[in-house]
Protein backbone atom coordinates (compact mmCIF):
# COMPACT_ATOMS: atom_id res chain seq x y z
CA UNK A 1 0.00 0.00 0.00
CA UNK A 2 1.08 3.72 -0.57
CA UNK A 3 2.03 5.67 2.70
CA UNK A 4 -0.73 7.26 2.94
CA UNK A 5 -3.10 4.63 4.03
CA UNK A 6 -0.17 3.59 6.81
CA UNK A 7 -0.43 6.85 8.34
CA UNK A 8 -3.81 6.91 8.53
CA UNK A 9 -3.79 3.20 9.95
CA UNK A 10 -2.09 5.61 12.60
CA UNK A 11 -4.38 8.67 12.96
CA UNK A 12 -6.77 7.64 15.02
CA UNK A 13 -4.92 7.09 18.05
CA UNK A 14 -2.61 10.49 17.39
CA UNK A 15 -5.65 12.46 16.05
CA UNK A 16 -7.44 11.79 19.71
CA UNK A 17 -3.90 13.36 21.28
CA UNK A 18 -3.87 16.32 18.91
CA UNK A 19 -5.95 18.35 20.80
CA UNK A 20 -4.36 17.80 24.11
CA UNK A 21 -0.94 18.19 22.54
CA UNK A 22 -1.70 22.03 21.29
CA UNK A 23 -3.02 22.49 24.85
CA UNK A 24 -0.03 21.17 26.34
CA UNK A 25 1.83 23.60 24.06
CA UNK A 26 -0.06 26.12 24.71
CA UNK A 27 0.19 26.07 28.65
CA UNK A 28 4.18 25.72 28.19
CA UNK A 29 4.27 28.58 26.18
CA UNK A 30 2.37 30.81 28.48
CA UNK A 31 4.43 29.51 31.50
CA UNK A 32 7.59 28.82 30.38
CA UNK A 33 9.22 32.37 30.88
CA UNK A 34 7.57 33.51 33.78
CA UNK A 35 8.44 30.45 35.80
CA UNK A 36 11.86 30.83 34.71
CA UNK A 37 11.47 34.47 36.56
CA UNK A 38 9.66 32.78 39.72
CA UNK A 39 12.65 30.65 40.12
CA UNK A 40 15.06 33.78 39.47
CA UNK A 41 13.27 35.79 42.15
CA UNK A 42 12.76 32.50 44.54
CA UNK A 43 16.95 31.86 44.11
CA UNK A 44 18.36 35.39 45.03
CA UNK A 45 15.14 35.46 48.06
CA UNK A 46 17.30 31.80 48.98
CA UNK A 47 20.47 33.02 48.45
CA UNK A 48 20.01 36.40 50.65
CA UNK A 49 18.59 34.03 53.69
CA UNK A 50 21.58 31.76 53.38
CA UNK A 51 24.06 35.05 53.73
CA UNK A 52 22.20 36.49 56.49
CA UNK A 53 22.20 32.64 58.26
CA UNK A 54 25.77 32.65 57.90
CA UNK A 55 26.84 36.10 59.46
CA UNK A 56 27.01 36.05 63.16
CA UNK A 57 25.20 39.38 62.88
CA UNK A 58 22.45 39.00 61.04
CA UNK A 59 21.97 35.46 62.22
CA UNK A 60 18.68 36.36 64.63
CA UNK A 61 17.33 37.43 61.88
CA UNK A 62 17.44 33.75 59.55
CA UNK A 63 13.57 33.16 59.56
CA UNK A 64 13.30 35.69 56.67
CA UNK A 65 14.53 32.35 54.46
CA UNK A 66 11.80 31.08 51.69
CA UNK A 67 11.51 27.81 54.39
CA UNK A 68 11.00 29.62 57.62
CA UNK A 69 8.63 32.20 55.48
CA UNK A 70 6.95 29.64 53.29
CA UNK A 71 5.91 27.39 56.42
CA UNK A 72 4.67 30.56 58.83
CA UNK A 73 2.51 31.48 55.45
CA UNK A 74 0.92 27.89 55.23
CA UNK A 75 0.22 28.54 58.99
CA UNK A 76 -1.57 31.93 58.01
CA UNK A 77 -3.48 30.32 55.48
CA UNK A 78 -4.52 27.44 57.05
CA UNK A 79 -5.00 28.89 60.30
CA UNK A 80 -7.78 31.42 58.57
CA UNK A 81 -5.69 34.20 60.25
CA UNK A 82 -4.82 35.80 57.16
CA UNK A 83 -8.25 37.09 55.61
CA UNK A 84 -8.97 39.20 58.51
CA UNK A 85 -6.51 41.57 57.89
CA UNK A 86 -6.74 41.24 54.03
CA UNK A 87 -10.24 42.32 54.80
CA UNK A 88 -9.16 45.29 56.11
CA UNK A 89 -6.54 46.47 54.00
CA UNK A 90 -8.69 45.95 50.60
CA UNK A 91 -11.55 47.69 52.42
CA UNK A 92 -9.48 50.91 53.03
CA UNK A 93 -8.43 50.46 49.35
CA UNK A 94 -11.67 49.70 48.16
CA UNK A 95 -12.81 53.12 49.43
CA UNK A 96 -9.97 55.25 48.34
CA UNK A 97 -10.18 54.09 44.91
CA UNK A 98 -14.18 54.23 45.10
CA UNK A 99 -13.78 58.07 45.58
CA UNK A 100 -10.63 58.46 43.64
CA UNK A 101 -12.25 57.63 41.00
CA UNK A 102 -15.46 58.84 41.62
CA UNK A 103 -14.11 62.55 41.40
CA UNK A 104 -10.27 62.01 39.28
CA UNK A 105 -12.76 60.57 36.25
CA UNK A 106 -14.98 63.66 35.96
CA UNK A 107 -12.31 65.84 37.05
CA UNK A 108 -10.25 64.49 34.05
CA UNK A 109 -12.64 64.71 31.46
CA UNK A 110 -13.39 68.31 32.10
CA UNK A 111 -9.50 68.74 32.27
CA UNK A 112 -9.28 67.01 28.94
CA UNK A 113 -12.03 68.95 27.59
CA UNK A 114 -11.37 72.29 28.85
CA UNK A 115 -7.75 73.49 27.76
CA UNK A 116 -8.32 76.66 29.80
CA UNK A 117 -9.11 74.20 32.93
CA UNK A 118 -5.89 72.11 32.05
CA UNK A 119 -3.72 75.45 32.16
CA UNK A 120 -5.39 76.79 35.17
CA UNK A 121 -5.24 73.27 37.35
CA UNK A 122 -1.70 72.42 35.83
CA UNK A 123 0.38 74.26 38.39
CA UNK A 124 -2.11 74.13 41.57
CA UNK A 125 -2.26 69.92 40.24
CA UNK A 126 1.42 69.15 39.62
CA UNK A 127 2.15 70.83 42.96
CA UNK A 128 -0.37 68.63 45.35
CA UNK A 129 0.88 65.88 43.10
CA UNK A 130 4.38 65.87 44.15
CA UNK A 131 3.61 66.04 47.79
CA UNK A 132 3.82 62.32 49.16
CA UNK A 133 0.42 61.54 50.54
CA UNK A 134 1.74 60.35 53.73
CA UNK A 135 2.94 64.46 54.42
CA UNK A 136 -0.35 64.18 55.03
CA UNK A 137 -0.89 62.18 57.34
CA UNK A 138 -1.09 64.65 60.70
CA UNK A 139 -3.72 66.51 58.97
CA UNK A 140 -5.82 63.61 57.79
CA UNK A 141 -5.80 62.48 61.53
CA UNK A 142 -6.79 65.62 62.51
CA UNK A 143 -9.71 66.28 59.74
CA UNK A 144 -11.13 62.65 59.91
CA UNK A 145 -13.10 61.15 63.57
CA UNK A 146 -11.54 57.65 62.83
CA UNK A 147 -8.29 56.02 61.65
CA UNK A 148 -10.32 54.21 58.84
CA UNK A 149 -11.72 57.38 57.74
CA UNK A 150 -7.66 59.35 57.38
CA UNK A 151 -6.34 55.98 55.40
CA UNK A 152 -8.74 56.03 52.81
CA UNK A 153 -8.33 59.44 52.65
CA UNK A 154 -4.52 59.67 51.86
CA UNK A 155 -5.23 56.44 49.19
CA UNK A 156 -7.78 58.99 47.86
CA UNK A 157 -5.46 61.41 47.19
CA UNK A 158 -2.76 59.72 46.29
CA UNK A 159 -4.84 57.53 43.72
CA UNK A 160 -6.50 60.29 42.48
CA UNK A 161 -3.83 61.88 39.96
CA UNK A 162 -2.67 59.00 38.07
CA UNK A 163 -6.97 58.37 37.27
CA UNK A 164 -7.21 61.94 36.58
CA UNK A 165 -4.30 62.76 33.97
CA UNK A 166 -4.72 59.14 32.22
CA UNK A 167 -8.51 60.32 31.59
CA UNK A 168 -8.10 64.03 30.70
CA UNK A 169 -5.00 62.06 28.38
CA UNK A 170 -8.08 59.86 26.63
CA UNK A 171 -10.12 62.58 26.31
CA UNK A 172 -8.06 65.10 24.17
CA UNK A 173 -7.25 61.61 22.03
CA UNK A 174 -10.83 61.80 21.05
CA UNK A 175 -11.53 61.97 17.21
CA UNK A 176 -13.64 64.84 16.38
CA UNK A 177 -14.50 62.93 13.66
CA UNK A 178 -16.55 60.73 16.23
CA UNK A 179 -17.96 63.81 17.85
CA UNK A 180 -19.26 64.86 14.61
CA UNK A 181 -20.32 61.21 13.74
CA UNK A 182 -22.37 61.07 16.86
CA UNK A 183 -23.88 64.43 16.25
CA UNK A 184 -24.88 63.65 12.73
CA UNK A 185 -26.85 60.69 14.13
CA UNK A 186 -28.77 63.56 16.94
CA UNK A 187 -26.83 62.42 19.80
CA UNK A 188 -27.72 65.04 22.89
CA UNK A 189 -24.98 65.60 25.42
CA UNK A 190 -26.12 62.54 27.26
CA UNK A 191 -26.03 59.89 24.52
CA UNK A 192 -22.48 61.91 23.24
CA UNK A 193 -20.99 60.85 26.75
CA UNK A 194 -22.21 57.38 26.78
CA UNK A 195 -22.00 55.99 23.49
CA UNK A 196 -18.93 57.60 22.19
CA UNK A 197 -17.05 59.59 25.03
CA UNK A 198 -16.85 56.70 27.85
CA UNK A 199 -15.92 53.99 25.66
CA UNK A 200 -13.70 56.07 23.86
CA UNK A 201 -11.84 56.42 27.08
CA UNK A 202 -12.26 53.79 29.08
CA UNK A 203 -8.93 52.21 28.02
CA UNK A 204 -7.07 55.23 29.08
CA UNK A 205 -9.22 55.88 32.53
CA UNK A 206 -8.53 52.02 33.28
CA UNK A 207 -5.07 52.48 32.54
CA UNK A 208 -5.00 55.41 35.20
CA UNK A 209 -6.75 52.99 37.96
CA UNK A 210 -3.89 50.61 37.42
CA UNK A 211 -1.34 52.96 38.14
CA UNK A 212 -3.58 54.37 40.90
CA UNK A 213 -4.17 50.84 42.51
CA UNK A 214 -0.26 50.34 42.61
CA UNK A 215 -0.04 53.66 44.11
CA UNK A 216 -2.65 52.79 46.48
CA UNK A 217 -1.21 49.17 47.64
CA UNK A 218 2.28 50.88 48.47
CA UNK A 219 0.67 54.15 50.67
CA UNK A 220 -1.52 51.32 52.53
CA UNK A 221 1.28 49.80 54.11
CA UNK A 222 3.20 52.66 55.60
CA UNK A 223 -0.58 53.96 56.43
CA UNK A 224 -1.41 51.09 58.13
CA UNK A 225 1.49 51.35 60.17
CA UNK A 226 -0.12 54.13 62.71
CA UNK A 227 -2.79 54.12 64.85
CA UNK A 228 -5.08 51.36 63.38
CA UNK A 229 -4.77 48.04 65.01
CA UNK A 230 -5.85 45.85 61.77
CA UNK A 231 -4.39 45.22 58.06
CA UNK A 232 -1.82 44.09 56.93
CA UNK A 233 0.51 46.87 57.59
CA UNK A 234 -0.24 46.53 60.95
CA UNK A 235 0.09 42.68 60.90
CA UNK A 236 3.77 43.46 59.59
CA UNK A 237 4.42 46.28 62.54
CA UNK A 238 3.09 43.56 64.57
CA UNK A 239 4.94 40.57 64.03
CA UNK A 240 8.16 42.96 64.11
CA UNK A 241 7.55 43.98 67.47
CA UNK A 242 6.78 40.42 68.75
CA UNK A 243 10.34 39.52 67.05
CA UNK A 244 7.81 36.66 64.50
CA UNK A 245 10.32 37.27 60.89
CA UNK A 246 8.89 34.42 59.64
CA UNK A 247 5.68 35.81 60.04
CA UNK A 248 6.58 39.24 58.89
CA UNK A 249 8.04 37.92 55.65
CA UNK A 250 5.20 36.07 55.02
CA UNK A 251 2.76 39.04 55.52
CA UNK A 252 5.33 40.39 52.90
CA UNK A 253 4.13 37.53 50.82
CA UNK A 254 0.87 38.25 51.36
CA UNK A 255 1.45 41.80 49.92
CA UNK A 256 2.75 41.04 46.68
CA UNK A 257 0.92 38.05 45.64
CA UNK A 258 -2.55 40.23 46.20
CA UNK A 259 -0.66 43.19 45.02
CA UNK A 260 -0.04 41.16 41.92
CA UNK A 261 -3.51 39.79 41.13
CA UNK A 262 -4.89 43.47 41.43
CA UNK A 263 -2.83 44.57 38.72
CA UNK A 264 -3.72 41.77 36.78
CA UNK A 265 -7.49 42.53 37.33
CA UNK A 266 -6.43 46.22 36.00
CA UNK A 267 -4.37 44.65 32.97
CA UNK A 268 -7.41 42.52 32.12
CA UNK A 269 -9.82 45.54 31.90
CA UNK A 270 -7.47 47.76 29.81
CA UNK A 271 -7.42 44.42 27.31
CA UNK A 272 -11.12 44.19 27.35
CA UNK A 273 -12.04 48.03 26.54
CA UNK A 274 -8.59 48.68 24.21
CA UNK A 275 -9.55 49.10 20.88
CA UNK A 276 -6.86 49.86 18.28
CA UNK A 277 -7.53 53.75 16.51
CA UNK A 278 -5.97 53.42 12.69
CA UNK A 279 -6.08 56.61 11.37
CA UNK B 1 -42.55 77.91 -10.07
CA UNK B 2 -42.01 73.82 -9.06
CA UNK B 3 -40.40 74.00 -5.90
CA UNK B 4 -37.67 71.67 -5.27
CA UNK B 5 -37.00 68.70 -2.71
CA UNK B 6 -33.85 70.92 -1.57
CA UNK B 7 -34.03 74.82 -1.84
CA UNK B 8 -30.85 76.44 -0.69
CA UNK B 9 -31.15 80.01 -0.79
CA UNK B 10 -28.87 82.54 -1.28
CA UNK B 11 -26.20 80.80 1.07
CA UNK B 12 -22.77 82.80 1.73
CA UNK B 13 -20.30 82.11 4.12
CA UNK B 14 -17.69 84.88 5.45
CA UNK B 15 -15.12 83.77 7.79
CA UNK B 16 -12.77 86.36 9.96
CA UNK B 17 -9.38 86.45 9.26
CA UNK B 18 -6.65 86.79 11.71
CA UNK B 19 -4.81 89.67 10.31
CA UNK B 20 -7.33 91.60 8.96
CA UNK B 21 -10.82 93.20 10.28
CA UNK B 22 -12.56 92.33 7.16
CA UNK B 23 -14.32 89.15 6.54
CA UNK B 24 -13.18 86.75 4.13
CA UNK B 25 -15.90 85.75 1.99
CA UNK B 26 -15.71 81.88 0.94
CA UNK B 27 -18.71 81.66 -1.11
CA UNK B 28 -21.90 84.41 -1.54
CA UNK B 29 -25.51 84.35 -2.85
CA UNK B 30 -25.66 80.97 -3.69
CA UNK B 31 -29.23 79.43 -5.16
CA UNK B 32 -29.44 76.14 -6.17
CA UNK B 33 -32.35 73.40 -6.24
CA UNK B 34 -31.98 69.61 -5.95
CA UNK B 35 -34.98 67.87 -7.03
CA UNK B 36 -35.93 64.01 -5.00
CA UNK B 37 -34.20 61.45 -5.90
CA UNK B 38 -31.37 63.08 -7.95
CA UNK B 39 -27.68 62.30 -7.81
CA UNK B 40 -26.04 65.59 -7.80
CA UNK B 41 -21.98 65.73 -7.58
CA UNK B 42 -20.16 69.47 -7.04
CA UNK B 43 -16.49 69.71 -8.10
CA UNK B 44 -14.44 72.65 -7.45
CA UNK B 45 -10.44 73.84 -6.48
CA UNK B 46 -9.75 73.16 -3.12
CA UNK B 47 -11.02 76.13 -0.64
CA UNK B 48 -13.70 77.19 -2.49
CA UNK B 49 -15.90 76.47 0.29
CA UNK B 50 -17.45 73.01 -1.04
CA UNK B 51 -17.01 71.00 2.37
CA UNK B 52 -18.75 74.03 3.88
CA UNK B 53 -22.05 73.99 1.87
CA UNK B 54 -22.09 70.27 2.65
CA UNK B 55 -21.79 70.65 6.07
CA UNK B 56 -24.49 73.10 6.07
CA UNK B 57 -26.99 71.16 4.28
CA UNK B 58 -26.07 68.25 7.46
CA UNK B 59 -27.17 70.78 9.61
CA UNK B 60 -22.99 70.72 10.83
CA UNK B 61 -22.28 74.28 10.09
CA UNK B 62 -24.28 77.30 10.57
CA UNK B 63 -24.12 79.68 7.65
CA UNK B 64 -23.11 83.44 7.71
CA UNK B 65 -26.55 84.18 5.25
CA UNK B 66 -29.32 82.51 3.60
CA UNK B 67 -31.10 79.10 4.11
CA UNK B 68 -31.65 75.87 3.13
CA UNK B 69 -35.33 74.29 3.14
CA UNK B 70 -35.73 70.38 2.46
CA UNK B 71 -38.93 69.01 2.29
CA UNK B 72 -40.61 72.60 3.09
CA UNK B 73 -38.81 72.09 6.28
CA UNK B 74 -35.45 74.52 6.96
CA UNK B 75 -32.49 72.76 7.75
CA UNK B 76 -31.02 74.02 11.49
CA UNK B 77 -29.45 70.97 12.71
CA UNK B 78 -27.66 67.88 12.54
CA UNK B 79 -30.75 65.52 12.42
CA UNK B 80 -31.47 62.01 10.78
CA UNK B 81 -32.63 63.24 8.09
CA UNK B 82 -29.26 64.00 6.72
CA UNK B 83 -27.12 60.85 6.39
CA UNK B 84 -23.76 61.93 5.65
CA UNK B 85 -20.25 59.74 4.44
CA UNK B 86 -17.04 61.30 5.33
CA UNK B 87 -14.15 61.22 3.69
CA UNK B 88 -11.97 59.22 6.41
CA UNK B 89 -14.83 56.62 6.81
CA UNK B 90 -15.41 58.24 10.54
CA UNK B 91 -16.22 54.25 11.90
CA UNK B 92 -16.19 53.91 15.75
CA UNK B 93 -12.86 51.72 16.37
CA UNK B 94 -14.12 50.10 19.49
CA UNK B 95 -17.29 48.80 17.39
CA UNK B 96 -17.71 46.25 15.25
CA UNK B 97 -18.64 46.84 11.91
CA UNK B 98 -21.87 45.40 12.45
CA UNK B 99 -22.83 47.29 15.83
CA UNK B 100 -21.06 50.40 14.31
CA UNK B 101 -24.21 50.42 11.77
CA UNK B 102 -26.74 49.68 14.37
CA UNK B 103 -25.40 52.25 16.43
CA UNK B 104 -27.15 54.58 13.62
CA UNK B 105 -30.45 51.99 13.16
CA UNK B 106 -30.78 52.32 16.43
CA UNK B 107 -30.95 56.24 16.74
CA UNK B 108 -33.28 56.46 13.61
CA UNK B 109 -35.42 54.30 15.46
CA UNK B 110 -35.15 53.89 18.92
CA UNK B 111 -38.35 51.82 19.30
CA UNK B 112 -37.31 48.71 16.93
CA UNK B 113 -36.69 45.71 18.58
CA UNK B 114 -33.24 44.30 18.82
CA UNK B 115 -33.31 41.62 15.94
CA UNK B 116 -35.40 44.00 13.88
CA UNK B 117 -32.60 46.50 14.47
CA UNK B 118 -30.15 43.72 13.26
CA UNK B 119 -31.86 42.23 10.71
CA UNK B 120 -32.15 45.77 8.96
CA UNK B 121 -28.44 46.78 9.99
CA UNK B 122 -27.14 43.04 8.22
CA UNK B 123 -29.09 43.70 5.13
CA UNK B 124 -27.13 47.41 3.97
CA UNK B 125 -23.62 45.11 5.11
CA UNK B 126 -24.77 43.05 2.66
CA UNK B 127 -25.56 45.40 0.16
CA UNK B 128 -22.21 46.66 0.46
CA UNK B 129 -20.78 43.39 0.07
CA UNK B 130 -19.38 42.68 4.02
CA UNK B 131 -21.40 39.63 4.84
CA UNK B 132 -18.34 37.68 5.88
CA UNK B 133 -16.57 41.12 7.77
CA UNK B 134 -19.53 41.68 9.98
CA UNK B 135 -17.89 41.04 13.30
CA UNK B 136 -14.92 42.65 12.44
CA UNK B 137 -13.86 45.94 14.25
CA UNK B 138 -12.53 48.80 11.65
CA UNK B 139 -9.14 48.02 12.38
CA UNK B 140 -9.30 44.50 10.94
CA UNK B 141 -10.72 46.05 7.79
CA UNK B 142 -9.32 47.57 4.90
CA UNK B 143 -9.24 50.95 3.36
CA UNK B 144 -12.16 49.98 1.09
CA UNK B 145 -14.12 47.95 3.75
CA UNK B 146 -14.30 50.09 6.22
CA UNK B 147 -15.47 52.78 3.85
CA UNK B 148 -18.26 50.47 3.10
CA UNK B 149 -19.00 49.93 6.54
CA UNK B 150 -19.72 53.49 6.41
CA UNK B 151 -21.69 53.10 3.13
CA UNK B 152 -23.92 50.86 5.18
CA UNK B 153 -24.30 53.22 7.87
CA UNK B 154 -25.28 56.42 5.98
CA UNK B 155 -27.59 54.23 3.83
CA UNK B 156 -29.34 51.85 6.88
CA UNK B 157 -30.53 54.95 8.32
CA UNK B 158 -32.45 55.59 5.14
CA UNK B 159 -32.30 59.76 5.55
CA UNK B 160 -33.63 62.20 2.68
CA UNK B 161 -30.67 63.08 1.63
CA UNK B 162 -27.64 61.49 1.74
CA UNK B 163 -24.55 63.76 1.57
CA UNK B 164 -20.90 62.43 0.56
CA UNK B 165 -17.83 64.07 1.13
CA UNK B 166 -15.13 63.17 -0.93
CA UNK B 167 -16.17 59.56 -0.06
CA UNK B 168 -13.64 57.46 -2.11
CA UNK B 169 -10.72 60.11 -1.93
CA UNK B 170 -8.54 58.10 0.55
CA UNK B 171 -8.81 54.76 -1.76
CA UNK B 172 -7.14 53.25 -4.32
CA UNK B 173 -7.89 53.98 -7.71
CA UNK B 174 -9.09 49.56 -8.04
CA UNK B 175 -10.88 50.03 -4.98
CA UNK B 176 -12.52 53.22 -5.27
CA UNK B 177 -13.77 51.87 -9.24
CA UNK B 178 -15.24 48.82 -7.42
CA UNK B 179 -17.09 50.74 -4.56
CA UNK B 180 -18.40 53.16 -7.32
CA UNK B 181 -19.92 50.68 -9.02
CA UNK B 182 -21.42 49.11 -5.90
CA UNK B 183 -22.92 52.44 -4.35
CA UNK B 184 -24.52 53.13 -8.03
CA UNK B 185 -25.93 49.64 -7.58
CA UNK B 186 -27.48 50.90 -3.82
CA UNK B 187 -28.47 53.74 -5.54
CA UNK B 188 -30.38 52.88 -8.36
CA UNK B 189 -32.32 50.09 -5.48
CA UNK B 190 -33.16 53.27 -2.62
CA UNK B 191 -32.90 56.54 -5.25
CA UNK B 192 -31.63 58.34 -2.48
CA UNK B 193 -31.06 61.76 -3.45
CA UNK B 194 -27.26 62.31 -3.17
CA UNK B 195 -25.46 65.45 -2.62
CA UNK B 196 -21.61 64.46 -3.33
CA UNK B 197 -18.18 66.69 -3.40
CA UNK B 198 -15.51 64.69 -5.67
CA UNK B 199 -12.25 65.93 -7.15
CA UNK B 200 -12.34 63.40 -9.66
CA UNK B 201 -14.28 64.06 -12.71
CA UNK B 202 -14.73 60.51 -13.84
CA UNK B 203 -16.25 59.78 -10.79
CA UNK B 204 -18.83 62.39 -11.05
CA UNK B 205 -19.47 61.67 -14.55
CA UNK B 206 -20.28 58.40 -14.02
CA UNK B 207 -22.29 58.62 -10.96
CA UNK B 208 -24.19 61.76 -11.26
CA UNK B 209 -27.47 62.89 -12.78
CA UNK B 210 -25.99 66.46 -12.78
CA UNK B 211 -22.42 68.41 -12.03
CA UNK B 212 -22.50 71.36 -10.33
CA UNK B 213 -19.05 73.61 -10.55
CA UNK B 214 -17.67 76.18 -8.48
CA UNK B 215 -15.19 78.48 -8.97
CA UNK B 216 -12.09 79.30 -6.99
CA UNK B 217 -12.69 80.93 -3.74
CA UNK B 218 -13.00 83.69 -2.02
CA UNK B 219 -16.20 85.10 -3.84
CA UNK B 220 -16.31 81.87 -5.15
CA UNK B 221 -19.52 80.67 -6.70
CA UNK B 222 -21.38 77.60 -8.12
CA UNK B 223 -21.29 78.93 -11.52
CA UNK B 224 -22.46 75.93 -13.71
CA UNK B 225 -24.26 72.89 -13.70
CA UNK B 226 -23.55 70.84 -16.12
CA UNK B 227 -26.29 67.72 -17.21
CA UNK B 228 -24.90 64.40 -17.65
CA UNK B 229 -26.75 63.48 -20.35
CA UNK B 230 -25.68 59.53 -20.23
CA UNK B 231 -28.57 56.76 -19.73
CA UNK B 232 -28.37 54.53 -16.94
CA UNK B 233 -27.40 51.80 -15.73
CA UNK B 234 -23.72 53.00 -16.33
CA UNK B 235 -20.82 51.36 -16.20
CA UNK B 236 -17.18 52.12 -15.60
CA UNK B 237 -16.17 49.86 -18.55
CA UNK B 238 -17.84 51.39 -21.16
CA UNK B 239 -18.83 54.73 -20.17
CA UNK B 240 -16.47 56.34 -22.49
CA UNK B 241 -17.57 54.47 -25.32
CA UNK B 242 -20.71 56.73 -24.94
CA UNK B 243 -20.67 59.66 -27.71
CA UNK B 244 -21.63 62.37 -25.12
CA UNK B 245 -18.60 61.09 -22.59
CA UNK B 246 -15.59 63.29 -24.22
CA UNK B 247 -18.34 66.38 -24.62
CA UNK B 248 -18.85 66.46 -20.99
CA UNK B 249 -15.52 65.57 -19.94
CA UNK B 250 -14.11 68.36 -21.72
CA UNK B 251 -16.37 70.54 -20.64
CA UNK B 252 -15.59 69.86 -16.86
CA UNK B 253 -12.05 69.57 -17.16
CA UNK B 254 -11.88 73.13 -19.04
CA UNK B 255 -14.14 74.73 -16.43
CA UNK B 256 -11.61 73.38 -13.87
CA UNK B 257 -8.67 74.16 -15.50
CA UNK B 258 -9.41 77.74 -17.12
CA UNK B 259 -12.83 79.16 -16.46
CA UNK B 260 -12.91 78.58 -12.56
CA UNK B 261 -9.81 80.98 -12.29
CA UNK B 262 -11.21 83.60 -14.41
CA UNK B 263 -14.77 83.45 -13.25
CA UNK B 264 -13.08 84.18 -9.74
CA UNK B 265 -11.58 86.89 -10.63
CA UNK B 266 -14.70 88.36 -12.34
CA UNK B 267 -16.27 87.74 -9.01
CA UNK B 268 -14.07 89.47 -6.96
CA UNK B 269 -14.18 92.59 -9.41
CA UNK B 270 -17.95 92.62 -9.39
CA UNK B 271 -17.72 92.14 -5.24
CA UNK B 272 -15.36 95.39 -5.43
CA UNK B 273 -18.12 96.80 -7.25
CA UNK B 274 -20.90 95.92 -4.49
CA UNK B 275 -23.05 94.48 -7.13
CA UNK B 276 -25.72 92.03 -5.82
CA UNK B 277 -23.94 88.25 -5.44
CA UNK B 278 -26.69 86.45 -5.72
CA UNK B 279 -26.42 83.80 -8.47
CA UNK B 280 -27.86 80.39 -9.69
CA UNK B 281 -25.88 78.13 -11.95
CA UNK B 282 -26.40 78.54 -15.68
CA UNK B 283 -27.25 75.66 -16.98
CA UNK B 284 -25.52 73.44 -19.29
CA UNK B 285 -25.37 70.12 -21.56
CA UNK B 286 -22.52 69.71 -23.10
CA UNK B 287 -24.54 66.97 -25.49
CA UNK B 288 -26.72 69.14 -26.85
CA UNK B 289 -25.45 72.97 -26.64
CA UNK B 290 -28.75 74.21 -28.04
CA UNK B 291 -30.53 73.21 -25.26
CA UNK B 292 -28.19 75.14 -22.37
CA UNK B 293 -29.89 77.88 -21.45
CA UNK B 294 -28.35 81.16 -20.77
CA UNK B 295 -26.53 82.86 -17.79
CA UNK B 296 -28.30 85.39 -15.10
CA UNK B 297 -31.76 84.51 -16.70
CA UNK B 298 -33.12 84.62 -13.04
CA UNK B 299 -31.60 87.62 -12.37
CA UNK B 300 -32.62 89.08 -15.48
CA UNK B 301 -36.13 87.56 -14.21
CA UNK B 302 -36.24 89.44 -10.99
CA UNK B 303 -35.12 92.37 -12.00
CA UNK B 304 -38.50 92.92 -14.02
Amino acid sequence: MNREATMNELNPALERMIPFLRLADQVRRRVQYPTVGIAGLFALWWWGGWLIANNEDTMAFASFAPGPTLAAFWDLVSSGNVWKPIESSLYRVGWGLFYAIAIGVPMGVMIGYFLTLKQITHVPFQFLRMISPLAWMPIAVLAFATWDGAIIFLIAIAAIWPITYATAHGVQRIDPMWLKVGSNLGANPIHTLRYIVMPAIAQDVFAGIRLAVGVAWIVLVPAEYLGVTSGLGYAINDARDTLEYDKLAAFVLVIGIIGYMLDAICVRLIKRSSYHAES
Amino acid sequence: MSKGFLEIENLSQRFPQPDSDDLMTVFEGVDLEIQKGEFVCLIGHSGCGKSTILNVLAGLATPTDGNVIMDNKEIKGPSLEQGVIFQNHSLLPWLSARDNVMFAVRARWPNWSKQKRLDHAEKYLKMVGLDHAMDRKPSQLSGGMRQRVGIARAFAIEPKLLLMDEPFGALDALTRGVIQEELLKIWSETHQTVFMITHDVDEAILLADRVLLMTNGPHAKVAESVKIDIPRPRERATLHQHESYYKIRNHLVDFLVHRAKDMSQEAQQEAAQGLDPRHQPRHVNPAKPSESAAPQERAAIRAV
